[in-house]
C-alpha cells in the first residue's frame, strides 16, 4: 500500500458561499465520495481549507524568524483543500482522484508520498 | 558492442529481457542495469564459448543473477533489501500468492513486453515520454537514437527518460495490463507508440542499414498479440494492415548492395504479396465497419499503392482524397507534406509544391522527409538551384547512411 495526497484546486478569487444551491451540491457529493473512501479503507485524512489569503509563510535564518503575509506560491492557482488516501497502486488511487474530481467538480492533483 | 551477433542477439532479446526482468524486480532502473550487465558478460564469454542456444534465456537469467547479488550487498538500503527478500520469496517458493497472481496474469496475456508496453504508455506519463520509454526499454534504442528520432536535443531526451521511470516507480506505477474498462483509452497510447516503434525500424536512425528489420518486426509482432486480444478494435487492425502493407515493400525498398529505392522506382514483384494479402483482408474488414480512425486511413492508402501494377497506374486521386480524410482527423503538419507529395502525382510538381506550401512554415525544418520531397517536386518542376537546396538540407539532416547515399546521388544527377 501506497500513501498519495489528492489536492483540489481553484482560481486564487474562488470564494465560497455554502450557502448557495451549488455549494450545497458540491458539499453533498464530497461527503458521499469521503464515506465511499472511509468504507473502502482507503481514507488516511482529509479537509478543506480556508482561502489562501488566509496563509502565512514562516521562515527561518539561523536564529531569526520571518513571517510574510499571504501564500508562498504566488500563483493564480491555489490548493483548496485534501486528501490524503491509502491505496495500492497509481492506478487505483487515478481512479480515487477520478471520483473526488466529479465529486468537488474541480482538478485534482496526485502525488504520492515518499517511502 | 562490435560482434554484429551480439548487437542482433541484443536488438532481438533486449526489450523482452528488460520486459521480463522488470517484472521479476519490480524496478525498472534495477532491470534495465542488470540487463546491460549480462550484456556486458556476454560480450566477454560468447566469443569462447559460443551463444548459447538460448541467448534471451541466457541474458535473463545472468541478469537476474547479477541482480540477486547487487540486491544482497545493497541491503543495507531497506527498499533494495526488500526487494530481494521478495525475489528469494519469488523464486523459491512458487507457491507464493504473488508467483499465483502472475500465473493469473500470463493466462490474460502471455506476454511480459505487453505489460511493459502498457506500463511504458501510462497516461500518468506525457504523450512524448510514452514513447521514449517504450522505444528505449521495448525498443532497444540508446538515448542519442531516440533523442534523433524525436529532433531533440539528446540532453532533453535523457531527461525526459528519466523522469518519467521515476515518475513510475515513485507513484508506485502497476505491472498489468488494464482492466477492460480502461483498456480503450489506453489502447489508443500503445497504438501510437507501436507505430512509431515501426518508423524507427523502417528508416533505422544512425544506422549503415535502411532497415532495423527487427523493430519493425517487434511493431508488427506487439500490434498482432493485441489485435489478438482486442479482435473488435479497428484502430489496432487498422495499424496491423498499415505496418504488413509498409512491411510487405521492405526487399524492393533496397538494392542487393543495400542502395535505396523510391517507392516509384520499386520492383514490385519483390513486394511481399502474403503480408499484402493479409493487409487488404484487414482493411476490407475495416471499410465494413465504418469507424474510420488514422491508422485504417493510412492502411487504406497502403492498399492503395497495393493494388498498382506500377507507379503510373497508382489512383492517385484516390491517395489525395484518403490524406484530405486523414487531415481531418489528425491536422498536422507532417499528413499535409504526404498529401502534398500524392499531389504532385496526381496534379503533377507545380500543383505539388503548391500544396507543400500550405504547410506551415518552419513546423518542418528539421524534418528530412520535407526537404527530400520538396527537392524532388524542384527537381521535376525544373527548378535546379531550389532542388539542390533543398537535397543538401535533406542530407544534412539525415541520420541514416543508405538514405544519405540516396540523397547524393538524386543531386549529384540534377542538370542545369
Amino acid at each position: 500500500m501506497a500513501q498519495y495526497l489528492l489536492s483540489v484546486w481553484h482560481d486564487d478569487t474562488y470564494e465560497v458561499d455554502f450557502s448557495s444551491d451549488e455549494m450545497k451540491r458540491v458539499v453533498a457529493q464530497v461527503d458521499d465520495f469521503n464515506n465511499e473512501l472511509r468504507a473502502s479503507g482507503s481514507w488516511v485524512f482529509a479537509g478543506g481549507l480556508h482561502p489562501a489569503t488566509s496563509a502565512t509563510v514562516v521562515r527561518t535564518v539561523g536564529d531569526e524568524v520571518s513571517m510574510t503575509d499571504g501564500p508562498y506560491a504566488e500563483s493564480k492557482e491555489q490548493m483548496g483543500g485534501f486528501w490524503v488516501i491509502e491505496a495500492p497502486d497509481l492506478d487505483a488511487a487515478l481512479d480515487w482522484a477520478r471520483r473526488g474530481a466529479a465529486a468537488c467538480e474541480g482538478p485534482v492533483e496526485v502525488r504520492p508520498f515518499e517511502g | 558492442m562490435n560482434d554484429p551477433s551480439l548487437a542482433a542477439v541484443f536488438q532481438h532479446e533486449a526489450g523482452r529481457c528488460t520486459a521480463t526482468l522488470i517484472r521479476i524486480l519490480g524496478d525498472i532502473d534495477l532491470a534495465e542495469d542488470a540487463v546491460a550487465e549480462a550484456f556486458v558478460i556476454a560480450a566477454e564469454k560468447w566469443p569462447v564459448t559460443g551463444i548459447p542456444p538460448n541467448p534471451g534465456g541466457w541474458i535473463t537469467t545472468t541478469a537476474r543473477n547479477r541482480a540477486i547479488d547487487w540486491l544482497r550487498r545493497e541491503s543495507t538500503r531497506t527498499d533494495r533489501h526488500i526487494a530481494a527478500h521478495r525475489l528469494n520469496e519469488t523464486m523459491d517458493y512458487d507457491e507464493s500468492p504473488e508467483m499465483q497472481a502472475l500465473d493469473a496474469f500470463v493466462d490474460v496475456v502471455p506476454d511480459d513486453q505487453l505489460r511493459l508496453m502498457f506500463l511504458c504508455c501510462h497516461p500518468a506519463l506525457s504523450a512524448d515520454a510514452r514513447v521514449a520509454l517504450t522505444l528505449r526499454l521495448l525498443g532497444g534504442l540508446s538515448t542519442p537514437e531516440i533523442a534523433r528520432s524525436f529532433l531533440i536535443p539528446e540532453a532533453t531526451m535523457a531527461q525526459r527518460i528519466v523522469r518519467a521511470k521515476h515518475k513510475l516507480r515513485d507513484n508506485h506505477a502497476p505491472y498489468r495490463v488494464p482492466s477492460a474498462a480502461e483498456l480503450p483509452d489506453r489502447l489508443r497510447a500503445v497504438l501510437a507508440v507501436i507505430y512509431l516503434v515501426f518508423t524507427a525500424g523502417h528508416t533505422a536512425p544512425e544506422s549503415d542499414e535502411l532497415v532495423r528489420a527487427d523493430l519493425s518486426e517487434e511493431a508488427i509482432r506487439l500490434t498482432r498479440v493485441l489485435v489478438g486480444l482486442m479482435p473488435d478494435e479497428p484502430e489496432a487492425a487498422g495499424l496491423l494492415a498499415l505496418l504488413l502493407l509498409t512491411d510487405a515493400r521492405r526487399r524492393a525498398r533496397t538494392t542487393a548492395d543495400g542502395e535505396l529505392v523510391p517507392l516509384r522506382d520499386q520492383d514490385r514483384g519483390l513486394w511481399d504479396r502474403d503480408l499484402i494479402a493479409e493487409g487488404h483482408a484487414l482493411v476490407r474488414a475495416c471499410l465494413r465497419r465504418n469507424q474510420p480512425g488514422q491508422y485504417q486511413i493510412q492502411a487504406a492508402i497502403a492498399a492503395v499503392h497495393a493494388d498498382a501494377a506500377n507507379a503510373e497506374a497508382t489512383d492517385w486521386a484516390q491517395i489525395v482524397a484518403l490524406y484530405d480524410q486523414l487531415y481531418m482527423l489528425r491536422p498536422n503538419g507532417v499528413v499535409a507534406m504526404n498529401r502534398a507529395i500524392a499531389v504532385g502525382e496526381h496534379d503533377g510538381p507545380v500543383a505539388g509544391l503548391a500544396a507543400l506550401g500550405e504547410v506551415e512554415a518552419g513546423q518542418l525544418d528539421e524534418y528530412q522527409p520535407f526537404h527530400a520531397a520538396s527537392a524532388d517536386l524542384f527537381a521535376r518542376a525544373g527548378d535546379v538551384d531550389s532542388a539542390r537546396f533543398e537535397y543538401d538540407r535533406a542530407i544534412e539532416l539525415t541520420e541514416n547512411e543508405v538514405e544519405r547515399r540516396f540523397l547524393i546521388r538524386k543531386r549529384s544527377r540534377l542538370t542545369g
